[in-house]
């Protein structure tokens, strides 16, 4: 049962009132609804339009309950307490008992009796009341209504008319928390119905809550509808892997497959929302999986037995001490994170280890290690919902942290707060989030924040000194030279709190484990004796053995694997003989194509990865490990809250990263533990967080602006929310959902380009060119904007990342 | 035929009478029917554009009301009351007329596009029953015989007037009224009928009068 | 014998009337400088002195509704005109539209006066054209004489009036769901409270009233508390305009002083046409209010006296039937009304009507049973004091009402189709109404 939230402030008892339910007197905060205060009590009050996430409907009706002095049943989830109210419910009042007896017959009365085959069936709110409450028989001798079945409400999203109670949750949701009111409630009376436009679907991010929270089997998602029976799925609670929101999922599990995902209750973090890459992006897990070791002979990938990939990967690493590195990606668990910031150090004699890859800097290392890693949980979820402002920096929390949007949308509509956001475009997000659009070249972040912290807006800089005001800034500002510095200069100036909001789900855990070069677990600088004195004792090494100097970042690696082509043909010994490289999505990496075509010149290379990739294949011995959902550990989302998780698939033979490190590290000869998810939660228990002095924040100037030219522009560019992701793969129906490839521009600057009249455009840079339709929207004079890595639009791919600048041309290229 | 610029310009004149625009949305559904002779996806979604909302929003409002078509109306909308005191006194009667004689029922258009049928719910026009409305305008009093008459003279193109209004022009036009509802016509139907007048000619047969005022009086 | 006191309809045989000359040479618009001289409040106590009570059909006091409206408040006030009538039975506001626009309209300027409110909506049914020109057309006659718009008569009060259709809703006369039409939503009830007083049209105070009601506005500014209390009862003072329909030899509208009995507008309206000339069943406000039969013509047409009756005032727009008509036809086909006008949000009134509604229509077809005659009276049970609004306590109203006194004719079409009862052309009229 969703609780509604709860202030966190204590109730002074002048705010309380006494009253009596079922004979039972309590006390409760003023203005509390008669359903919650029965909540409270353990007396359940049937209901279906009631949510408490919701605004009250009162529309189904079947919570009337007696209140004294009226001559008519009430609402409970509408009525509000006062001092002295005498409630009572069906238990205790035949008036009570008996309209509700009344509206559950009414309910009944045009509701198929096809429960066998809903998928609800067995879950379901109305079968429980029925079989609860109902009448044996119906008395309604009449024709059922029906309607035509399944009809399309996006892609995904199916609705069965006859089986709605029209509870408007659905369209409550739509409207109220995701703010995509596409999906209404057509027609009137009898026919009353959910439906959309004729031309617009609800391809909302976040269409799949409106499944969950139907309490009749009315909505049912094409991925889902007659694969399962609840009773034939063993549920497990999860951690969303898809972003650094921190959901708490379900996942339901049916014969060993994945068959399903619920969002789950987290009060703190996405209280029961999730979005739907979360709640339909899971085909991956069980499709396309490596199953065996494989080891390169001859040129080729061959499967070998455990042992012998172990001793070949083994060998390789040995003979490669202190000259290799490691790159471990974004999505590992802080357990498996941590396992490999331990095995780089003590197996490899390494720091060059980095979670990154993707666009980052020495500007953003610096900036992790002063102002994110090691730090204490926040700012939080909470502090959203009552900060003077909230200012958002190169972040569009809809596409980029659906959790932090739903939250900063309900922190408008209910609390008015004020929030700000620094972007190229004036996103539909920002519109949803009441956010004031501060528009700002891509590019131009730093001086633009800059002009912030220098007063540009006095009323949002006294805000921003207003105590429980925050700063949340996006990944991509690690592309943005100066951008990082100017946030962290502004946090400080201001005393606002700071929060990182990454994009995947396991780079806050990897940062905070030590994946870092620089940085040992807990956020220990590297270069302090005492810290690396207190991470060797729990590592059961001495701290001699531990590296001195900060190694190399993801940029430093992939530029030694660049020069060791060149020394290799020159016969010099190579910087970096061999690399570990976990599950990582390297397209990801602006520099992406020079770290394949280096990979292919020689390291040796060993990768752990439950699926095939661009780095499986050039890899001398591939390991496969285990899917999230086969393992158990955690997740720290972009506040710095940790959501552990167990397995949720049990009796698979895939080992999770940490236990084939274990392995390789004893086949070494190097003592690492056992590497389970135990022992390695054991030891970041015991390495707390750093309370030495952290390094001070990086102080990088803005570069002077750069002119664009008149045939170019300014690229603004990120991740959708649904886009070519890998862990996307397999789910059509999702993809479908997914907002269109397009660019967009000012009219001014498309008048500026000549490009206003054209149907498509093309963007291009040294590397290559990509053509997009073009639409004329609210954004930056001077700037285009196109998504990174959508399909048809694969901006990486031609070296444009945001901020850079683009040649922009009418037409196709 | 297509919401063009100048319906546009219409609806834009139409937001400007109301403190929210949002208002505005059901005057400009009856003006995108004046202009299509139907509620489109089109025209619902133009309105929501121009209103900030989504097409569903709209869709929401145009499917809840029933003077609204999804279908084209055709020329004229013909209704008759068929609520309960209409229908006794005669209203179902003078709807089995028109729907005998147009071969069509409730809400169908006529093969050739001439006539819609309806039956309507109550029109406050009771005393006058049994009602039918021509392109919604009045006229009162009917029988099958004057029914078919109105519908004969209609399909002649001869002139009819309402019994309290104005000529009868078509659909199109009186939703464009709703929408513009200043439109030269209001002189129409003159004083209150001899109906709605009741009253009052008793009172001066039987010289009754409310008592004067002190105004009056004094 | 009541004498009939025509006011609101006092000049109705005025050939232009509804334009703003000729309501100027019957005395319009004497009220509003009146009214403009005096300070607000004392137009809303003076209002509250009359005991005047909406028009509408709840017979709310119009004076306190008023005073509910915070004054000292910094939003913008609304007053709304509930001009959607759309009542079964109901045909006056429609018709004072129609002959007395200029009437309505004084009223709202004085009445928004009142309340402080600088924008007024008059929200008719989309169905009546007429009435809208006629309305829409005397606020443009109003705006270019200076009576609207910026310094009202050198006033420095400013009002502005928007006429607005609707589109076919009967939900829409149900207040709040008026305002969420109005706001451009589909026409469905809120949740109260928060009450339009404080959170109506834009969340901004909003008084929503019947067009009757804000048609006595300018007679009570005019003749004063005294003058109007003359008429009526202490509970139910004023006039009234009574629209009589049905089998009457002269159908029509009848202003009279409340308290007037049915017998006596029956007599004014020329008695019964048609069956053997008696009253079978009459409704006095709507098909929302239950049926009286002969026995209850003496009743006065008051809020109390019909409340004691078991029924009430309603709109008072009584219909008469005579013997022809089948109580269970005319039954049925309310609850087809009703059904279609479910606006579907609340589960009793949707289900529900479209339950009764089917077990009805067997009825009609003498396909009935004793125990469907019970199962109907649970049903309205389960329907009345559960629905959202009153749409569903209307809808649970005709049939139990009907039952009371008809029960025999449920009975027989329990084996007879009603029509074989009830020849329908018996109780046609053509030809029998006198102003025809």
């Amino acid at each position: 049962m969703t609780m509604a939230p709860q202030s966190s402030t204590p109730v002074a008892s002048t705010d309380l009132v006494t009253l009596t339910l079922d004979d039972i007197e309590v006390r409760v905060p003023k203005g509390t609804l008669v359903i919650r205060v029965a909540e409270l009590m353990g007396i359940e009050i049937p209901r279906f339009c009631d949510h408490p996430l919701l605004d009250p409907v009162a529309a189904c009706r079947m919570c009337l309950i007696e209140v004294e002095g009226q001559v008519k049943p009430q609402p409970a989830c509408a009525v509000t307490v006062t001092e002295g109210m005498v409630v009572r419910t069906q238990r205790t009042s035949e008036m009570a008992d008996h309209a509700q007896e009344g509206v559950m017959e009414f309910l009944l009365l045009n509701h198929p009796l096809d429960c066998p085959v809903c998928d609800k069936g067995g879950e379901c709110p109305l079968q429980n009341q029925a079989m609860t409450a109902g009448r044996g028989t119906s008395r309604f001798e009449e024709t059922k209504r029906t309607f035509p079945k399944p009809i399309n409400m996006s892609a995904q999203i199916l609705l069965d008319r006859e089986r709605c109670v029209s509870c408007a949750r659905c369209t409550r949701f739509a409207e109220q928390v995701a703010g995509d009111p596409m999906l209404e409630l057509l027609e009137r009376g009898a026919q009353q119905q959910v439906g959309v436009a004729a031309d617009q679907p609800f391809d909302s991010y976040f269409s799949g809550n409106t499944i969950q929270i139907c309490p009749v089997g009315a909505l049912t998602s094409s991925l889902y509808r007659f694969r399962a029976r609840p009773f034939d799925l063993v549920s497990t609670p999860t951690t969303c892997e898809h972003c650094a929101s921190g959901c708490s999922l379900r996942t339901d599990v049916r014969r060993g497959v994945v068959t399903r995902r619920l969002a789950w209750d987290d009060a703190d973090v996405n209280e029961e929302w999730n979005c739907d890459k979360g709640r339909f992006a899971f085909m991956y897990l069980n499709e396309g999986r490596l199953t065996h070791p494989l080891v390169r002979e001859d040129g080729h990938l061959r499967p070998a037995s455990w042992p012998e990939a172990l001793d070949v990967a083994a060998r390789g690493l040995a003979a490669a001490r202190g000259r290799t590195a490691v790159l471990t990606g974004g999505r590992l668990t802080r357990e498996d994170a941590y396992a490999y910031a331990k095995f780089t150090r003590i197996a490899l004699d390494s720091d060059d280890i980095d979670f990154r890859t993707r666009v980052s800097s020495d500007e953003e290392t610096s900036f992790l290690a002063s102002s994110v890693a090691g730090r204490p949980l926040g700012p939080t979820y909470a502090d959203l919902d009552i900060a003077p402002v909230v200012l958002l920096v190169g972040f569009e929390p809809e596409d980029e942290s659906p959790i932090v949007h739903l939250r900063l949308r309900r922190a408008h509509r209910k609390n008015g707060v004020h929030i700000v956001s620094v972007s190229p475009v004036r996103t539909p997000g920002i519109d949803k989030i009441g956010a004031t659009w501060w528009e700002c070249l891509p590019g131009d972040e730093a001086r633009v924040v800059a002009s912030i912290a220098a007063g540009a807006d006095s009323d949002v800089l006294a805000h921003l000194r207003t105590p429980g005001a925050v700063i949340l800034a996006g990944e991509r500002l690690a592309g943005v030279p100066g951008a990082l510095s100017a946030v962290a200069d502004l946090a400080a100036s201001t005393g606002a709190a700071l929060g990182w909001v990454p994009r995947r789900a396991g780079e806050r855990g990897a940062l905070d484990a030590g994946a870092l070069a620089g940085l040992l677990p807990g956020g220990r600088p590297l270069d302090d004796a005492s810290a690396r004195q207190q991470v060797a004792a729990v590592w059961g090494v001495q701290a001699s053995d531990l590296p001195r100097q900060p190694g190399r970042t993801v940029g430093s690696i992939i530029d030694a694997l660049i020069t060791d082509v060149r020394r290799s043909a020159t016969g010099e010994t190579r910087l970096i003989d061999a690399l570990v490289i976990a599950g990582v999505d390297v397209s990801d990496d602006p520099r992406a194509g020079e770290l394949l075509g280096a990979l292919d010149e020689g390291p040796f290379l060993v990768a752990l990865s439950t699926h095939h990739s661009d780095v499986t294949e050039r890899a001398d011995v591939v390991f496969p490990v285990a899917v999230v959902t086969e393992k158990a550990g955690a997740f720290t989302d972009w506040e710095g809250r940790i959501k552990p998780f167990s397995a949720a698939v049990r009796g698979t033979p895939h080992l999770p990263d940490g236990r084939v490190l274990a392995m390789l590290a004893d086949v070494m000869d190097v003592p690492f533990g056992n590497g389970d998810v135990a022992s390695l939660r054991a030891e970041l228990d015991l390495l707390t967080p750093w309370t030495g002095p952290h390094p001070d924040a990086p102080t990088v100037a803005a570069p002077t602006a750069e002119a664009v030219g008149s045939t170019s522009a300014r690229l603004g560019s990120w991740r959708l929310l649904l886009d070519r992701g890998r862990l996307q793969e397999g789910e059509p129906h999702l993809a479908a959902t997914a907002r269109a490839t397009e660019a967009l521009m000012s009219r001014g600057t498309a008048e500026a380009l000549g490009v206003a009249g054209a149907d498509v455009i093309t963007v291009s840079t040294p590397s290559g060119a990509v053509t997009l339709p073009l639409r004329i929207a609210d954004v930056v004079d001077g700037a285009i904007w196109a998504p990174m890595c959508s399909e048809g639009c694969d901006l990486l791919s031609i070296g444009a990342f945001h901020g850079a600048t683009v040649r922009v041309t009418g037409g196709a290229s | 035929m297509a919401l063009d610029q100048s319906v546009r310009d219409q609806m834009s004149d139409i937001m400007t009478r109301y403190p929210e625009a949002r208002s505005a949305v059901m005057p400009m559904l009856h003006l995108a029917q004046s202009v299509e002779d139907e509620i489109t996806p089109e025209a619902m979604r133009v309105i929501a554009d121009m209103l900030g909302l989504t097409a569903a929003e709209v869709t929401a409002v145009a499917t809840f009301y029933t003077m609204y078509k999804r279908r084209p109306v055709g020329k004229h909308h013909i209704g008759v009351c068929t609520n309960t005191l209409c229908a006794m006194l005669g209203g179902d009667a003078v709807y089995a007329a028109l729907s005998e004689r147009l071969g069509i029922g409730h809400n169908e258009r006529d093969v050739d596009g001439t006539f819609w049928l309806e039956r309507i719910e109550c029109q406050a026009a009771c005393t006058h029953a049994p009602v039918m409305t021509v392109d919604w305008e009045f006229m009162d009093c009917q029988t099958p015989t004057s029914a078919l008459d109105v519908i004969d003279r209609l399909s002649r193109g001869e002139e009819v007037v309402s019994t309290r209004g104005p000529v009868i022009r078509d659909f199109q036009a009186t939703e464009h009224t709703l929408a513009f509802p200043v439109d030269g016509l209001a002189g129409f139907g003159g004083e209150a009928d001899a109906i709605m007048r009741a009253g009052l000619t008793v009172a001066k047969e039987r010289g009754m009068s409310a008592p004067a005022g002190p105004e009056e009086s004094g | 014998m009541t004498p009939l006191t025509p006011v609101i309809t006092a000049h109705w045989d005025e050939p232009d009337l509804f334009t703003i000359e000729g309501y100027r040479r019957t005395g319009g618009y004497r009220a509003l400088p009146k009214a403009l001289g005096q300070d607000p409040d004392a137009i809303i106590a003076t209002v509250k002195d009359t005991g005047l009570r909406g028009r509408g059909g709840a017979g709310f006091p119009t004076g306190l509704k008023w005073s509910f409206v915070p004054q000292n408040d910094d939003k913008p006030h609304y007053l709304v005109v509930n001009a959607d009538e759309s009542e079964p039975g109901a045909c006056k506001d429609v018709p004072i539209m129609m002959a007395n626009p200029h009437a309505l309209l004084e009223g709202v300027i004085i009445s928004s006066y009142a309340i402080r409110a600088n924008h007024a909506f008059i929200y008719i049914r989309g169905e009546v054209p007429q009435a809208i020109r006629r309305v829409a057309t005397a606020v443009r006659e109003a705006e270019q004489a200076g009576l609207l718009g910026d310094d009202i008569l050198g006033s420095g009060y400013s009002l502005h009036v928007t006429v607005h259709s609707g589109a076919g809703a009967y939900i829409c006369g149900e207040e709040t769901a008026l305002l969420d039409s109005l706001e451009g939503r589909r026409g469905q009830p809120r949740l109260k409270p928060p009450f339009p007083a404080t959170h109506g049209l834009y969340s901004a105070p909003t008084v929503v009233n019947n067009v009757e009601t804000i048609a006595n506005i300018p007679w009570i500014i005019n003749n004063g508390v005294d003058w109007f209390r003359q008429f009526g009862t202490e509970k139910s003072p004023g006039f009234k305009v009574f629209s009589v329909s049905g089998h009457v030899r002269r159908p029509g509208l009848y202003e009279a002083p409340l308290g007037i009995t049915m017998r006596e507008l029956l007599d004014y309206a020329g008695g019964v046409v048609g069956g053997d000339g008696t009253v079978k069943f009459w409704i006095p406000g709507g098909s929302s209010v239950p049926m009286l039969t002969a026995d209850h013509l003496d009743t006065p047409l008051t809020y109390e006296a019909l409340a004691e009756a078991g029924t009430m005032l309603g709109t008072g727009t009584p219909m008469v039937f005579n013997s022809t008509v089948s109580v269970v036809k005319a039954v049925t086909r309310w609850l087809e009304f009703y059904k279609h006008e479910s606006c579907g949000k609340c589960t009793p009134c949707r289900e529900g009507t479209f339950w009764i509604t089917g077990v009805l229509e067997r009825f009609e077809h003498g396909a009935g049973s004793n125990a469907d005659m019970d199962l109907l009276l649970e049903v309205c049970g389960n329907i009345s004091g559960r629905s959202f609004c009153a749409l569903g306590d209307a809808a649970a109203t005709p049939y139990p009402g009907a039952l009371k006194y008809f029960r025999g004719e449920f009975e027989d079409a329990t084996h007879t189709p009603v029509d074989e009862v009830f020849p329908p052309a018996a109780s046609y009229i053509f030809g029998e109404v006198a102003t025809r």
